[in-house]
């Protein structure tokens, strides 16, 4: 049952990705050929909340329902790995229209070619697990 | 109100209820981050055997993964429910302009029929295209420690450095994908 929260919030997001047409490849077509503010609103909108609302949770310690304080945790100082990493994802991502999250959100919506983008994701995922160690990070 | 709902949502509506989200996965004391789920799914998948990256406690990532199975519920409900018949995705003129001198058709729904039709996945070129870009988005989205929900939503809302360079990076490959690489390929 403590996972039932999960599943609203996921479906919601599934929802929220499919109704304001971030999973289509032509939406993310639109963004990197700058024709266009929709995709651009979505995530302005979303990080410009986000900031207040996470210097709003530091500012007055706040904690989460479980009663324990919200931390935030400084991500590794590095150039190579967060440049090179979001590169080739960026590629991708421009190649098949999707990042992960929109991928299952396309299987459920019934494009079901998106399931070989999935797998094939997981697959990308393990190749850098198995290379991690001889990579620039 | 259910015509606003039917609808295709604006983008301030759904940047909101992201941030909602966003929110709410801090207030369940977890943080937004989906592409943490492909490591777990390779985890479940027994990669923990030959690869070290693999071998963490995945159970603790239970949550993620039903966040996921609710994301597959959430595309189907607004298929089935929420979508008026004939959808079509309402994208710029320059961009339909754009994709018709690469050889795409005006958009008759929201994905693109010469890349996600079925037929297409049985070509192949078509597969190649599918399986290349997934490849990459899993590759890079690991290496750089995370993907749009990671970086661009929850590292920028904490106002992370390292999140910056990342979503650099998204436009910087993205860019030479539309730019660079789809006048060779299409």
């Amino acid at each position: 049952m403590k996972f039932i929260k999960y599943l609203i919030v996921g479906t919601l997001f599934g929802i929220v990705m499919a109704k304001s047409e971030a999973i289509s490849w032509y939406r993310i077509q639109e963004m990197f050929r700058f024709q266009a503010f929709h995709m651009y609103g979505i995530i302005g909108v979303a990080v410009v909340t986000s900031i207040i609302g996470v210097a709003l949770i530091k500012k007055f310690k706040l904690r989460d329902m479980a009663g324990n304080p919200i931390l935030f945790y400084p991500k590794n100082k590095s150039i190579a790995r967060y440049l090179i990493g979001g590169t080739i994802f960026g590629l991708g991502w421009a190649l098949s229209g999707a990042c992960p999250g929109p991928m299952v959100v396309n299987i459920g919506y019934g494009f079901m070619s998106f399931g070989v983008v999935f797998v094939f994701a997981l697959l990308g995922t393990y190749l850098y697990g198995a290379f991690r160690d001889k990579l620039p990070h | 109100m259910l015509d606003f709902i039917l609808q295709p949502w604006p983008w301030w509506f759904s940047g909101l209820i992201l941030a909602g989200i966003m929110f709410s996965l801090l207030f369940f004391g977890n943080s937004f981050g989906f592409s943490a789920n492909l490591r777990t799914i390779c985890s479940i998948g027994g990669a923990g055997k030959k690869v070290k990256f693999f071998d963490f406690d995945w159970k603790k990532q239970t949550w993620n993964l039903v966040f996921l199975l609710g994301a597959i519920l959430g595309g189907f409900i607004t298929n089935q429910y929420l979508t008026l018949p004939d959808q079509v995705v309402d994208i710029s003129e320059n961009t339909i302009q754009d994709l018709q001198a690469l050889g795409f058709a005006a958009p008759t729904s929201i994905q693109p029929s010469e890349l996600f039709d079925i037929e297409a996945l049985f070509t192949l070129k078509g597969f190649l295209i599918l399986a290349i870009g997934g490849l990459m988005v899993g590759f890079g989205a690991r290496y750089a420690g995370g993907c749009t929900s990671g970086h661009a939503i929850s590292g920028l809302a904490d106002l992370q450095l390292p999140s910056l360079i990342a979503v650099i990076g998204f436009f910087i490959g993205g860019l030479i994908m539309t730019f660079g690489i789809f006048p060779l390929i299409f």
